[in-house]
């Protein structure tokens, strides 16, 4: 999606030989040695443990988040993001944070003012709206909040006075999902397309890898603009997801299907290849058995580095309006709200948290790819051979 | 040169008829029946939707509907009516176009401008603070994605009021000498060339890096320095010019990046190019618009590609004879 070839990342430990004697490559798995060689890159490990805390967070969206996510609030629009307080005004130091009620002092350009002579505590495991956990566990318990009728309001409120960072959490259900939803489809037609024709060869093989060709002839965006021309503009929200998702698909089975094509056709030439030929082994099973495996590990790096175009996609489509449409959150539509240049100034809460959230998501998933490429390259694998 | 010149064109016109096929086909998998909703618009007249359909054949099988949309394209320029505007696409898109080929030129300028000296700066120092500084800011950058980057700098001059935010010209326009207008235009060309010029800047900067670590390392290097050039001179002089050559063919990829930035940049800075009239075009069902700016924008590509090529050969004359 983004066309931005990625440079080699800053390396924070300065490369060493892995593995001192081939003597001890015998003792390991290839599994233990990938585990070995993805440990000594902080950053991978720092990335993989980001993107876990990122997706544990939407899988517990509804149950972190104090609010629901279309839960509009009429008296507090543009509610700035509210302070934490330890110690109140009479000195007196609270083991659990309270914020102070707010009320609106300026109408007119949305000013609030802390009431200072009362505080609210944030509780623990409280009731509020009702939800169903994992889509089946039905309950009540949030994980935090303030007694009604206050609110809290830790990332400040949207135009409608929605929760920001409940919908930071359950916008993260959407933008984080369409990613790996679309790679599993690229992933699958890929494999299945690169194995095939790459075996095979042919005029059909020209055929089919002429399209990666066409598809990088139109600049990205325009593209993906032209195949959005095809729904209709206004969509309901699981549609709009059924459409990114195959867009996304679309574009990006060509790249994958590209390089799985190249290495099919470079292993086919194997020896190993050539005895399972003469042991009478069908072609399928040959594809499937012998050489799809053997790109597997190029495959799972190529996955990992695109992932972050893909959610691009979708936080770029919401962002222009032909994404996810209210009352739904995504990244991308939250993104949308700041465009307004006075919200953009007075309210830049509308910008930040969703914007961080998409930084913080790509930077891991870079970091994690990075190290996952370390990792899987072969020719460490092979005994140090490369250094 | 000519035949491969030649080659490279022959090589382009599969491509370009791929497009083509391609936006038709999008044409027509565009849901409903386009001109019936169009004539359910009383602004639209019942002529110009007959001519619309006598043009295009749009009552005929689809493959002399292909071969008339190709026809009215090779022959008139003509990409069919824009609805929403009430003119030929064609006289549309030009305007854009030119605005978009402004933004993205402006663009490269800080693209290249920036690459190549970062990039040779980070090679002469090697493992220095500053190399691994621009390294690391380069691998960061390639995190924030243009529709962030340019919110932010939106943000920054709303706040700072130090830059125009958005549009193409000032309200005083039409008052400015022409100088006052060239500095006007730059002003708001500022931020977007900014935002677009900088997503492909940390990879072209490390290939620049690369190349010309590579190249200090060849024999003629050493020989300047042997004859005791200083080594100012010897990378100023012998080896920069042809780390350079490398990127030359990376100019026609990052042409592909810099039109697609450019979309999203027009669209937070309201530039009135190619992607805000496909975007507006898009909402407002314009279909023949979208496509034809689809097609527009491929075509750019493609020529940016082949003049990539073009140069390349000039600059390396050893790529001719392969």
């Amino acid at each position: 999606m983004t066309e931005r070839p990625r440079p080699a990342p800053p390396s924070v430990t300065p490369p060493e030989p892995l593995l001192e004697d081939g003597a001890e490559t015998s003792t390991r798995s290839p599994w233990q040695l990938f585990l070995l060689h993805f440990r000594r890159s902080h950053v991978a490990v720092l990335g993989a443990y980001l993107l876990a805390a990122l997706y544990l967070m939407a899988v517990f969206a509804p149950f972190i988040a104090p609010y629901p996510q279309e839960q509009i609030d009429r008296q507090r629009f543009y509610h700035p993001p509210q302070r934490l307080h330890w110690v109140d005004p009479a000195g007196t130091f609270h083991p659990l944070p309270f914020v102070h009620p707010t009320r609106m002092v300026d109408p007119a350009n949305f000013g609030y003012q802390e009431d200072r002579t009362h505080i609210q505590p944030l509780r623990w495991f409280v009731r509020g709206a009702p939800y169903r956990l994992f889509g089946v566990i039905p309950t009540r318990r949030h994980l935090f909040g303030v007694d009604p009728p206050g609110r809290v309001y830790l990332l400040g409120s949207d135009p409608s006075g929605r929760d920001v960072f409940s919908r930071l959490l359950f916008g993260s259900q959407i933008s984080l999902t369409v990613g790996l939803v679309g790679i599993a489809i690229s992933f699958t037609i890929g494999m299945l397309l690169g194995g095939i024709f790459g075996y095979f060869g042919g005029w059909v093989d020209t055929i089919i890898m002429g399209a990666p060709e066409l598809l990088l002839t139109i600049p990205a965006l325009y593209l993906f603009i032209a195949l959005r021309s095809i729904f209709p503009v206004s969509l309901p929200s699981q549609q709009v997801y059924l459409a990114i998702v195959v867009i996304l698909a679309f574009i990006g089975w060509a790249g994958l299907a590209r390089i799985i094509r190249g290495m099919v056709l470079s292993i086919r030439r194997a020896d190993y290849v050539a005895a399972a030929e003469a042991l009478g082994m069908s072609h399928l099973r040959i594809i499937a058995r012998h050489i799809l495996p053997n790109t597997l590990s190029f495959v799972i790096v190529a996955v990992t580095v695109s992932i972050p175009g893909y959610i691009l996609g979708e936080v770029v489509l919401s962002f222009l309006g032909l994404g996810v449409q209210e009352p739904a959150a995504s990244w991308g539509n939250m993104l949308n709200q700041a465009r307004n240049l006075r919200v953009l100034s007075s309210f830049p809460w509308m910008l930040f948290p969703p914007g961080i959230a998409i930084f913080v998501t790509v930077m891991a998933f870079n970091f994690l790819g990075d190290g996952l490429r370390d990792a899987l390259d072969p020719r460490k694998v092979l005994g140090g051979r490369a250094g | 040169m000519p035949t491969f010149l030649l080659r490279r064109l022959l090589q382009a016109i599969p491509l370009l008829f791929g497009v083509t096929a391609l936006t038709f086909l999008l044409l027509q998998l565009a849901p409903g029946d386009f001109l019936n909703t169009m004539s359910e618009n009383p602004q639209i007249s019942a002529g110009t939707l007959d001519a619309m359909r006598h043009r295009f054949g749009l009552d005929r099988p689809w493959y002399l509907q292909y071969a008339l949309y190709l026809k009215n394209l090779l022959l008139h320029l003509d990409f069919g009516e824009s609805f929403s505007r009430h003119q030929p696409v064609f006289a549309v898109l030009r305007e854009g176009l030119g605005n978009t080929l402004l933004l993205a030129s402006a663009a490269a300028v800080v693209t290249w401008g920036l690459a190549i000296p970062l990039g040779a700066w980070a090679a002469v120092r090697q493992h220095s603070w500053v190399d691994r500084g621009l390294s690391l800011l380069a691998f960061l950058w390639l995190s924030i994605p243009e529709v962030l980057s340019g919110l932010l700098l939106l943000f920054l001059a709303a706040r700072t009021h130090l830059l125009p935010v958005g549009g193409m010209r000032s309200l005083d326009w039409e008052g400015l000498d022409t100088a006052g207008k060239a500095i006007d235009l730059l002003r708001h060309l500022a931020l977007p060339a900014l935002v677009v010029g900088l997503i492909p800047l940390a990879s072209r900067m490390r290939q620049m890096r690369g190349n010309l670590l590579d190249v200090l390392r060849l024999d003629y290097v050493t020989t300047a320095r042997a004859k005791g050039l200083d080594e100012r001179t010897v990378v100023f002089k012998h080896a920069l010019r042809n780390a350079i050559n490398p990127l030359i063919t990376l100019f026609g990829y990052t042409l592909g990046a810099l039109l697609s930035g450019s979309f999203v940049a027009e669209i937070i800075f309201s530039w009135p190019g190619l992607g805000r009239i496909t975007l507006d075009a898009l909402l407002t069902q314009d279909q023949y618009l979208v496509l034809g700016s689809v097609l527009m924008a491929s075509v750019v590509l493609v020529l940016g590609n082949l003049c990539a090529d073009v140069l390349l050969a000039i600059a390396d004359p050893r790529i001719v004879h392969d």
